[in-house]
């Protein structure tokens, strides 16, 4: 990566596209070779998290619990009793969904060393369904105390993501994407906690975005910027604990907000950041998500369906400043 | 009702006798039961709640794990290498907090403030605010599976530390047990004990008009464990059994004490209606009295 990301020569749409869990494997292994105390812990899910070549390296250190999120989320709190780091890598469907009351208790009101890894997050899984799609999933665990959300939107911070993540003693949630997205930022970059990102400054409008949606903000904030409205783009790694001095600092300076993610529009980045502006400065907020079960369709075209494609997110911040 | 303070619960503190003759560690064992079992019921009854029938199923296990089994003491209550116990009834906390006070880990003037409004001794255990508690249980089904993430890390470790899991019987309704169960038989991890309280009584009625385990012994077995069964009040057998495992090299193992709910109290004695019924102080009378014959009675034996 050479160009800046505010440089707009060449559209971001334009860049080769990356799945995510790739530089998730490979951080992964990175990081098991430096620090023996890393497991892998599975539910089955070697294959859809791409870790078959982290079980030939390391064959001892991924516990595949079989098909049992309940027992993976606590066994990995059980390993960190032991002082091992857990790195627990499942469909982020299941693992939210079918493990929430071992994510609270175990990990988080436990303060348990965990790394929750939820692979094919939002929408990812696409024709499969509702069944399959994970757009609770943040809304979910914002609700619980003392686990952080990290959302990132390329491979450079999914890789980013995961190394702050080993470094640090504490319950962590990553969603690793699995729907292609561009490179976002420099090959530097480094992972804040809790740190908004301006990817693109500008005073109209305010784009408040992260995951696999960041890259349709920018490109929205690109057309936009063609008929004359400048718009920033926050990128928000950190759902939790947010930025808030980022969100209440863009209410004051631009006119609006939008939020776009792959996830509900119910309690997310979205309602994290309306909890925010209302409680500090109010402005008009739009909050674009999935907002239902979605029907059958690629994720790709459920996104564009629920207004974020680069063209919908630009026209709800039009209508939101016009 | 008189409010909890520190007169009300005093106690002496008991050590492991781990070098001891098995007749002096069982005598050992039986004064700490005594201890805990008298000054839980002073806890339940001056605090106005706990769940004084499972906290009594349970005491003879939880003094002869720490008075005769687990290489733990309050000086390597953070050591790495330390055997881990992990109750997953965490409802009876009270039970584990003056058994923690009984072997010194904790200071006994503090379970005056049980479930005190800002008390770090809540309902159920919290590992962040009270020293030798493992895990942050309550919500049942969860011990076990964390039990079995630590023997997996020992192994992992090679090392010779052991885990022990107390689980309620009514508690293995919860599926998240068995998924458990599985991975440790999967994983041949026999340096993992389960220890079922096997009182027969969940919180409103018997556990075979419920949802019956039965044949508990043989699902276990199908589960891949070694079994055993014990009288859960016999602090010989279970130091014993408990001291012993593996049975089977390769095998964890399920160990099915038998325990009445309340036990030893003639009134509470297998009475689901005390399941977490408080004591009156007239009730706590009685029974400090029927806990003061029955040493009596010992000491003449």
């Amino acid at each position: 990566m050479t160009d800046t990301v505010s440089s707009s020569q060449t559209s971001v749409a334009d860049r080769p596209r990356y799945d995510c869990r790739n530089a998730y494997v490979e951080t992964l292994a990175e990081l098991a070779h430096e620090n023996h105390r890393i497991v892998g812990v599975v539910n089955d899910s070697v294959g859809s998290s791409k870790l078959d070549a982290f079980k030939r390296a390391f064959p001892d250190r991924l516990i595949n619990v079989g098909i049992a999120e309940q027992d993976m989320v606590g066994v990995a709190a059980g390993l960190a009793n032991g002082g091992r780091i857990a790195f627990v890598s499942a469909a982020s469907c299941f693992l939210t969904g079918r493990a929430l009351e071992q994510i609270k208790a175990d990990v988080a009101y436990s303060n348990r060393n965990v790394k929750l890894c939820g692979m094919s997050p939002g929408m990812a899984y696409g024709e499969l369904g509702p069944t399959h799609h994970s757009i609770e999933d943040i809304a979910w665990l914002r609700a619980i105390d003392n686990i952080t959300i990290v959302v990132p939107a390329d491979p450079i911070e999914t890789a980013a993501a995961m190394r702050w993540a080993a470094e640090i003693e504490g319950p962590v949630f990553i969603r690793v994407s699995r729907m292609s997205v561009p490179v976002v930022y420099p090959e530097d970059y480094r992972f804040v906690p809790g740190k908004a990102v301006t990817l693109r400054d500008g005073d109209d409008v305010t784009l408040i975005s992260n995951g696999t949606v960041l890259w349709r903000a920018l490109v929205a904030a690109e057309q936009l910027e063609d008929e004359g409205i400048s718009a920033r783009v926050i990128s928000m790694p950190t759902v939790k604990p947010l930025d808030t001095e980022a969100v209440v600092q863009a209410a004051r300076e631009t006119r609006g907000i939008v939020t776009a993610e792959e996830a509900t529009v119910a309690g997310a980045l979205g309602g994290a950041v309306a909890e925010t502006v209302s409680q500090n400065h109010p402005v008009k907020i739009k909050i674009l998500g999935a907002p239902e079960f979605a029907p059958t369709g690629s994720a790709g075209f459920l996104l564009d369906r629920y207004g974020m494609s680069p063209e919908g997110i630009a026209e709800a911040a039009r209508a939101l400043i016009t | 009702m008189t409010a909890l303070a520190p007169d009300h619960i005093t106690m002496p503190v008991f050590h492991r006798l781990p070098n001891a003759h098995r007749d002096e560690q069982i005598a050992n064992i039986a004064e700490a039961a005594q201890q805990i079992r008298i000054q839980d019921l002073k806890l339940v009854h001056y605090a106005g709640a706990g769940h004084i029938g499972g906290d009594l199923s349970a005491i003879d296990i939880l003094a002869t794990l720490y008075g005769g089994v687990l290489d733990i003491t309050p000086e390597t209550v953070d050591d790495p290498e330390r055997d881990r116990f992990i109750l997953s009834k965490g409802h009876i906390a009270g039970a584990l907090y003056v058994t923690l006070a009984a072997f010194g880990f904790l200071p006994v003037e503090d379970l005056a403030t049980f479930l005190k409004p800002l008390s770090k001794l809540n309902g159920h255990p919290n590992r962040n605010y009270v020293r030798g508690v493992e895990a942050n249980t309550g919500p049942l089904g969860h011990g076990l599976p964390i039990a079995v993430g630590h023997a997996l890390s020992a192994k992992l470790d090679v090392s010779q530390r052991r885990t022990y899991v107390l689980v309620g019987d009514g508690e293995l309704q919860e599926g998240s047990n068995w998924e458990a169960m599985m991975a440790a038989s999967q994983y041949e991890l026999d340096r993992l004990t389960v220890i079922v309280d096997r009182n027969r009584l969940q919180q409103g009625a018997t556990v075979r008009e419920t949802n019956d385990l039965e044949p508990l012994d043989q699902k276990a077995t199908a589960f891949g464990f070694a079994v055993v069964e014990v009288n859960g009040h016999d602090h010989g057998e279970l130091l014993d059994v408990l001291s012993s495992v593996p049975f089977r090299p390769g095998k964890p193992t399920f160990v099915i004490a038998h325990t009445h709910k309340g036990h030893p109290i003639s009134f509470m004695s297998n009475n689901a209606a005390w399941h977490h019924k408080v004591p009156s102080a007239e009730q706590l009378e009685l029974a400090l009295d029927e806990l003061d014959a029955n040493d009596h009675r010992r000491g003449e034996t």
